[in-house]
């Protein structure tokens, strides 16, 4: 099974970046392979919708499941749309997680928050 | 003359200032920019209002015609696209309708429509001609209302006064671009200073006249005074903070109307405004 984690930097023990959209690189872990592979985020420095495409990025990538701290309402339907689950991390680290989804012990992201696009203008 | 009504953030008085001003004059237009939370119609209580209904354009696709070549979502700058399971997905609230999506989609398969995104409201109270702008909720910009509030305003020596939205975002400076002079309304707080400071910045940056009405204002230390008189800022004059004000506002009364005082004081700021607008 194949799985996106955004990340910091370009190595399994990177941190997971507190933002999807605008995390640097997506991780593509195959669980069964254990290969892993970097996306460079392009959605990261563009002006708005940013969780839109990131998750047009990793649903392209197919992977079945998205591991993330948090995700938009936006990104999350995108995700959702594509039949993808949604996992809250628990550590702070990529491989941290990978470990314990594997065990099973991750649940699903229950909290979506409401976008912010064109809302910090206020 | 135009004159724009700001402060940094919402309560400091910037719909007071504006509603009082515009009730001082012999006849005026009051504009209601700030079109996430509009109330100076709920002073005005305006009649024989007309409404028109404000429509922004964006993009509905054809998935006949789509062939998933997705030249539309790579095109989209604003990310308001996707291609998921084989269907293309509009985010119609991330959406700024630019039209290239419908220029560049080499199917034909996306067309304009129209999308409501909020109304602007006219109408008239005794001397003053109040025109309000709304935007529905969960819309994202309210910039299109405020072109249109704007847009509408016919040429003329009358005073046109421009309540604007709190803040110094793009939509306050949408509100400002036209104004001949822009009054800038604070608070004696220190952290009300610090929202002041960015609205101060923001008129600097269009190089707009400006000067500041101080609200609120008690005996003692006062943080928006002394700020004005370290950046040489004019101050064009000083609301007391007393409770026949207060209970006035909470009722939803016009100062100026129910109160001969008030009625001076924003009458006398109105004439330093005049002067400093002519300057
Ligand atoms: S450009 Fe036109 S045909 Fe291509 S994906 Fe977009 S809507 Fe479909
Ligand atoms: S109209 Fe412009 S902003 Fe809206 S979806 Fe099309 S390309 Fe994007």
């Amino acid at each position: 099974m194949r799985i996106a984690i955004p990340v910091d930097e370009k190595s399994i023990d990177s941190s997971v970046c507190q933002s999807f959209g605008r995390a640097p690189y997506l991780l593509i872990y195959d669980t069964d392979s254990k290969a892993s592979e970097f996306i460079d985020n392009k959605a990261a420095v563009s002006q708005g919708g940013a969780g839109i495409k990131a998750a047009q990025t990793v649903v392209d990538a197919n992977i079945s499941a998205l591991l993330t701290p948090r995700c938009g309402e936006n990104a999350a339907q995108v995700i959702k749309g594509a039949s993808i689950k949604i996992y809250k991390t628990i550590d702070a680290t990529a491989l941290g997680n990978i470990k314990v989804f594997i065990d099973g012990e991750l649940s699903l992201l229950d909290e979506i928050h409401p976008g912010f696009h064109g809302r910090g203008n206020r | 003359m135009k004159i724009a009504v700001l402060s940094g953030k919402g309560g400091t008085g910037k719909t007071l200032v504006s509603v009082n001003l515009a009730a001082a004059t012999q006849t005026s237009v009051y504009i209601d920019c700030d079109v996430e939370e509009p109330n100076g119609y709920l002073f005005f209580r305006p009649e024989g209002v007309e409404e028109e209904e404000i429509a922004i354009k964006i993009p509905s696709v054809d998935e006949q015609l789509c062939n998933g070549c997705r030249i539309c979502v790579d095109f989209c700058k604003f990310n308001a696209l996707a291609y998921i399971n084989g269907k293309l997905k509009i985010f119609n609230e991330v959406c700024h309708s630019c039209g290239g999506c419908i220029l560049f989609c080499p199917e034909k398969a996306l067309s304009e429509q129209d999308k409501v995104i909020g109304r602007v409201q006219k109408g008239t109270s005794e001397n003053v001609t109040v025109n309000t702008g709304i935007l529905n909720i969960g819309e994202a910009s309210g910039i299109p209302i405020i072109k249109k509030l704007l847009n509408d305003i016919l040429p003329g020596p009358e005073f046109i006064f421009i309540d604007c939205p709190p803040g110094s975002a793009c939509i306050a400076m949408e509100s400002i671009r036209d104004a001949d002079y822009c009054i800038l309304v604070a608070e004696p707080t220190l952290f009300g200073v610090h929202n002041f400071n960015m609205v101060y910045e923001l008129v600097k940056l269009f190089d707009k006249p400006h000067g500041v009405v101080l609200n609120k204002c008690l005996e003692g230390k006062n943080p928006a005074e002394e700020f004005c008189l370290e950046k040489g800022i004019r101050i064009l004059g000083r609301i007391p903070f007393d409770n026949e004000l207060g209970l006035l506002n909470s009722n939803a009364q016009i100062a100026v109307r129910e109160n001969e005082n008030y009625k001076m004081l924003f009458s006398a700021l109105l004439q330093i405004v005049t002067e400093e607008v002519q300057k």
